[in-house]
């Protein structure tokens, strides 16, 4: 098999080579493919490569014997009837409100990284199926992140702990209760000293007063806070600027210059979504609308801020600080030491950037990343107050946090404490810090010391196997609780199911300890707002128009006035040893810290750039692969004081050189089947004085280790599919666009069909705004009941997602330009796939959706062969889990559930189509308008980068885009007609440091989208090599 | 000279010829009672009463009571499933009428127990059909068509094998079939011998629009 053969050795400077030499702008998805290696043809000229049709896991005997008694057993069960006996179970008493048939929406917010996110959560039956981000709330506006949407599956995760354990044995609540009596009693008359609380990140005001109740009755009280990826550079840089902590709050729709030093403010901040939203409403390019705000980002691991970028600059973590003090310098911001420029940073790009950003005072803004020292975030404050850009582009607020402080030493205080023997009961409100505490605090041994000590969490994980009690949690769909949200907008958390598992919410944990018995999280919650005596107003009322908003209406944090007090900004980071590299710890971009690792969504999610799924990797920057001969795969060891850990590398174009990243959130132990043992720990390496940056050695090992990436999967034959170009080409001639080339000649055998009727659907999708955030791709999965296949799955190119983001890399390898493209099922007018199927399982409809028949497939996968874009999927296994209850519960019922044998793909939602259809031709409505149906992966979508909607209304979004002189239609020239188009990418350089080029010379001819493909061009494009 | 014994009497091959025809008609005869036998009613269910938890009859409630279908598939109208009416439903009524009787004793039960009835589906149709009430109810199409006399039965059979040919006799020529809105749940209603004039005429006042009718994504998904 292909995936098992060794890598063949990628040779880098011939790649180098041979980008230089191209003529025109190439596009390419990975190193193998400018290699032209083997297994990338492979990948590309059968979209399953080799075995992949094969049933490659042995069947035992024993499995063969059940399977075959338990089928034989199902068919003496029902041969009385052509079909099982079904059974309706109606309700005894029925609901208010609820029409079987018909789903319910309620708001609430989703808190898995301590912020609120507003969500709708879709109920069918009293079952929740599907989360959505609420309009109404600050921090969604309808959107959803992937870890929000991905909450669905961990709620009906069947490995979640389900039992009170004691040492392990399984126990009940009562006894919990009943055990830890006498101990509270006692901590009471010691006024509560030898108590310890240990949370993440707490923004709930609920939680906070029952804290204070708390400390009230055990004065001596402690709490720790911990979370494994937290902001404390950035607090710590608001205390050094201004003298106390202040969240910063961006507005990026005000921003016309960006400056993000090392910030994925796109991903990893609490409020991204909303972010990415406002940074992309000006950057929305239209024929009438010539303009776009312009980012500049330097940064070490390439992130998905850094793709959108239109002027990206790697360069290591630690020398950010330096090129912070020369900007603030260069700008004028006094008490900054002198630095030089660090030497990856061109002069006269450096200097265009500081003008740019002082031509733009007011209007600009500088941004740094959580793993910055606090420095440069208090250099940035300096740098923020000189442009003039607080109060416009940005703005301070109170702490949303309940109680700001420094985690680290929070945790370090606790972990002292613990070792000392002072702890006689701590209590931890989730979190799992036995397995992401900094290593050097040795949490696991410290917790050992610790008279009895209580773990509330969702799964029996590192932590809960070595504390005296574990609690089973209750998700936030299953409990009371309330949080606010990144700019301090407090909601209700509203449940939609009765706690599964038997799981305690937070409160009513805190409740116990109090003493308070048979009080539920309902009233723990209610009762804290009702005791905020709202204004005389009725509060019934006020609650129910809280939980129907999903916001609790007035409690925005107002911008706060604060004061630059910062009158020097001493220099911290220590260089990188010159033997030595950067060694950076980065959050997951699927599985954040590791507390998503059991999720089976996210962990086969390919992330953004790299496209690995189920494992992290050393990621290394192409020269220093080269330096080291190093190829994806290799394993390598890290070692940084004292402490090693082996880990595969893989090489990410565009990470910074003499610098390797490692994600957090892997090597699991106890996570569940799906995260136990996947990836490397590189808590392992993460010591409490070098939380994000590191250094260290890395050498090279003999052995190997599979990475799979899907970078490389349903490549369509090397053809330009992505087309780009600059503003300033397009302001040159906004009709004709000089990056597109010549109108493609529509010709087809078959005669047109009119598509006349009342609804013809279409969708427009604008690279300008696509930020490759993965978000559309969990709303499709969790719409359309896709399933998860595992690693070895994905290595063969068996991933079942609908909807894949291709990234493309032009440019040179070391820093190249980063593009993506959705891609799903275009619905082609004129479909390749129809005309082969020899059953009609394919087929079009009258409102041009390209039909898929399940009932009909027979499995022949001719469609799949014949499909240029290479979007359908094939259920080569039984994929679909048809035996766990749980994840039954979770499936929209308005999907069929695909078996093994039956090919499937994007439906353009049909469910969603059926729903608005019926509805609007009972209302007589039946030409449906623009909002009537929304698709899954355009609701998802932070940035609005996705338009679909009815062709046949004249006045729809849609129409207007797809009249838009950037509209394109990938491999159009194949006379495929595709119903899906998308927007060329419009960049905004900055002339000074990009200068304008004529577009013939910068863009090829030979192989544009527009142009029609001579009918003798080989089948392997320009990439031929025979 | 001796001639050997034959095993083979000269008969024998007509009979050898005689039995591959008839071993091939056999064949054909098998496939083609399997066909017939899981194409019919007998093997689809049809008019073959269902036992329910309860002794329900649709005859007395329907027929002599003369009830409203929406009385208590109340979503009909709105929602794609018709809905089993919950317990509290019956006990409207029955607190008043036949309370003690033993047939009704089973609704208590469920009252007092919180359990549900589990009534056992009658039209089941497979998983992948997506079969909407509200649509079909709303656009003039009787209850009677599908179901049969409801009110006549005493134990609710199938009255159709619900086949896809047979739905999509009406998708594409709703016309034969359509009746005005006001008469989807009358269960007497009989086709006028205009028919076709006056379904032709529905067809348009209604809006439906037949080409789509028979579009795959219609029913399945």
């Amino acid at each position: 098999m292909t995936m098992q053969s060794p890598e063949e050795r990628v040779d880098l400077s011939e790649i180098r080579t041979r980008l230089a030499g191209a003529t025109g702008q190439q596009y390419w998805r990975s190193l193998a493919e400018v290699a032209e290696t083997r297994e990338f043809q492979e990948f590309l000229h059968r979209e399953f490569p080799g075995g992949a049709a094969e049933w490659d896991h042995s069947f035992s005997r024993r499995t063969f014997l059940k399977v075959m008694g338990a089928s034989l057993a199902l068919a003496g069960l029902t041969a009385c009837r052509y079909q099982p006996v079904e059974r309706i179970a109606p309700y005894v008493n029925a609901p208010e409100q609820i029409v079987p048939g018909l789903p319910l929406f309620y708001t609430s917010v989703a808190t898995s990284r301590g912020y609120a996110q507003g969500v709708l959560v879709e109920s069918h039956t009293g079952r929740p199926t599907f989360i959505s981000g609420n309009p109404e709330h600050p921090a969604s506006l309808g959107a959803a992140d992937i870890f929000t949407q991905a909450e669905i599956l961990t709620m009906y995760d069947p490995e979640r702990s389900r039992q009170v354990l004691n040492n392990g044995d399984k126990s009940t609540w009562d006894a919990f209760v009943a055990a830890i009596a006498p101990h509270l009693a006692e901590l009471r008359r010691a006024q509560g000293a030898g108590l310890h609380i240990l949370t993440q990140t707490v923004t709930s005001p609920t939680l906070a007063s029952q804290f204070r109740a708390l400390q009230s009755a055990y004065p001596q009280v402690q709490w720790h806070q911990y979370e494994p990826v937290g902001y404390d550079n950035v607090r710590a840089g608001s205390q050094l600027a201004f003298g106390e902590y202040v969240d910063t709050l961006y507005h990026f729709d005000q921003a016309q210059v960006i400056l993000a030093l090392d910030s994925d403010f796109l991903f990893a901040l609490p409020g991204s979504v909303r972010y990415a939203r406002d940074f992309s409403n000006r950057r929305r390019v239209r024929r009438d609308k010539l303009e776009s705000n312009r980012l500049y980002v330097v940064e070490s691991t390439p992130t998905i801020t850094g793709a959108i970028a239109d002027h990206r600059q790697p360069l290591r973590a630690s020398e950010i600080e330096r090129l912070t003090r020369v900007v603030a310098q260069r700008l004028g911001v006094t008490g900054v030491n002198n630095a030089e420029l660090p030497a990856g940073i061109p002069a006269e790009w450096l200097e265009a950037l500081v003008e740019d950003l002082q031509q733009h005072r007011g209007t600009s803004v500088v941004i740094a990343g959580h793993n910055q020292p606090p420095v440069v975030h208090a250099l940035v404050h300096a740098i923020n107050q000189q442009l003039d850009n607080v109060g416009t582009t940005l703005s301070y607020i109170d702490p949303v946090e309940v109680n700001p402080g420094n985690q680290l030493e929070s945790l370090r205080a606790l972990t002292t404490a613990m070792q000392a023997g002072q702890v006689s009961m701590l209590v931890m409100f989730g979190g799992n810090p036995v397995y992401d505490a900094p290593v050097d605090l040795d949490f696991a041994n410290a917790l050992a010391r610790v008279g009895t000590s209580v773990h509330l969490s969702l799964f029996v994980d590192e932590t809960s196997a070595r504390s005296t009690w574990h609690i089973p949690a209750a998700h936030f769909l299953e409990a009371w609780g309330d949080a606010r949200a990144f700019d301090g907008t407090a909601s209700v958390i509203q449940p939609l199911i009765e706690p599964l598992y038997g799981g305690k919410s937070a409160h009513e944990l805190v409740a116990t300890l109090m003493g308070q018995v048979d009080v539920n999280g309902y009233d723990i919650v209610r009762n804290f707002w009702r005791s905020r005596g709202l204004g005389g107003r009725d509060f019934d009322t006020f609650w129910h128009t809280a939980l129907s908003k999903g916001v609790i209406e007035g409690t925005a944090a107002p911008p706060k006035q604060v004061t630059l007090q910062a009158t020097e900004f001493p220099d911290t980071v220590a260089a990188i040893p010159a033997d030595e590299l950067e060694i950076l710890f980065q959050p997951d971009p699927s599985i954040w810290d590791g507390r998503f690792a059991n999720n089976g969504w996210l962990q086969e999610l390919p992330k953004p750039l790299t496209k690995l799924t189920w494992d992290n990797a050393a990621l290394i920057g192409v020269a220093t692969a080269e330096r080291l001969r190093l190829r994806n795969g290799d394993v390598v060891e890290l070692r940084t004081q004292g402490r090693t850990l082996r880990v595969p590398v893989w090489i990410a174009p565009g990470h910074v050189d003499e610098a390797v990243t490692v994600y957090l959130g892997y090597g699991r132990e106890r996570a569940g089947t799906v995260g136990t043992g996947q990836g490397v720990n590189a808590y392992r390496l993460r010591t409490s004085d070098s939380l994000w940056i590191a250094s260290g050695q890395l050498r090279r090992t003999a052995s190997r280790y599979e990475l799979v990436s899907t970078q490389d999967h349903s490549s369509m034959e090397g053809r330009e599919i992505v087309v780009s170009g600059t503003l300033a080409q397009f302001r040159s001639n906004p009709e004709h666009p000089p990056f597109f080339h010549g109108e493609h000649e529509y010709r087809s055998l078959y005669p047109d069909y009119p598509y006349d009727g009342p609804r013809s659907w279409g969708m427009v999708i604008d690279l300008s705004t696509c930020i490759g955030c993965n978000a559309c791709v969990i709303a499709c999965q969790a719409e359309n009941n896709i399933p998860v296949v595992g690693k070895g799955q994905v290595a063969n190119g068996r991933e079942m997602h609908w909807l894949r983001i291709d990234r493309y890399y032009s440019g040179e390898l070391d820093n190249p330009r980063v593009y993506f493209q959705p891609m799903a099922c275009v619905h082609c007018e004129k479909a390749p796939c129809e005309t082969v199927c020899p059953v009609a399982a394919t087929v079009h409809d009258d409102e041009g959706i390209n039909n898929m028949v399940y009932n009909r497939c027979v499995g022949t996968r001719y469609c799949s062969n014949n499909c240029p874009y290479k979007v359908r999927r094939f259920n080569f296994l039984q994929y679909a889990d048809l035996d766990t209850e749980t994840l039954k519960l979770q499936r929209n019922p308005n999907v069929t559930v695909r078996n093994r044998g039956v090919m499937e793909k994007c439906t353009y939602c049909i469910q969603r189509i059926s729903a608005a259809r019926i509805k609007g031709e009972q209302a007589n409505q039946p030409v449906l308008k623009d909002g009537d149906v929304v698709t899954a992966c355009q609701a998802a979508c932070p940035t609005q980068g996705i338009t679909f909607g009815n062709l046949n209304y004249p006045d729809s979004e849609v129409n207007r885009l797809k009249a838009e002189p950037l509209n394109y239609g990938v491999l159009e020239e194949l006379n495929t007609r595709p119903r899906t188009t998308y927007l060329a990418r419009v960049r905004n350089p900055n002339p000074a440091i990009e200068p304008d080029m004529p577009a013939g010379e910068h863009h090829g001819t030979e192989t544009s989208p527009h142009s029609v493909i001579e009918p003798e061009m080989p089948a392997d494009g320009h990439h031929g090599t025979e | 000279m001796a001639t050997r014994p034959q095993i083979f009497r000269p008969g024998t091959n007509t009979l050898a010829r005689v039995s591959i025809f008839v071993g091939a008609l056999i064949v054909v005869e098998i496939l083609l009672i399997l066909i017939v036998f899981f194409r019919s009613n007998y093997w689809r269910q049809v008019h073959i009463a269902i036992d329910q938890p309860v002794n329900f009859s649709h005859q007395i409630h329907a027929g002599v009571v003369g009830m409203d279908c929406r009385y208590c598939h109340a979503s009909v109208a709105q929602s794609s499933f018709a809905t089993i009416p919950p317990t509290e439903t019956c006990v409207t009524c029955h607190t008043q009428v036949k309370q003690n009787s033993p047939l009704v004793q089973p609704i208590w039960e469920s009252l007092e127990t919180g359990k549900p009835i589990e009534w056992v589906k009658v039209h089941d149709l497979p998983g992948f059909v997506y079969f909407n009430h509200s649509i079909h109810v709303n656009k003039g199409f009787g209850c009677t068509e599908c179901h049969g006399r409801v009110n006549e039965m005493p134990v609710v059979w199938q009255e159709q094998a619900l086949f896809m040919g047979w739905c999509l006799n009406c998708h594409r020529n709703p016309e034969k079939y359509i009746r005005p809105v006001e008469e989807v749940y009358n269960m007497e209603w009989v086709r006028p011998p205009n028919q076709i004039a006056l379904g032709q005429k529905l067809v348009q006042e209604y809006n439906i629009d037949v080409n789509r009718l028979s579009n795959c994504y219609i029913c399945h998904r």
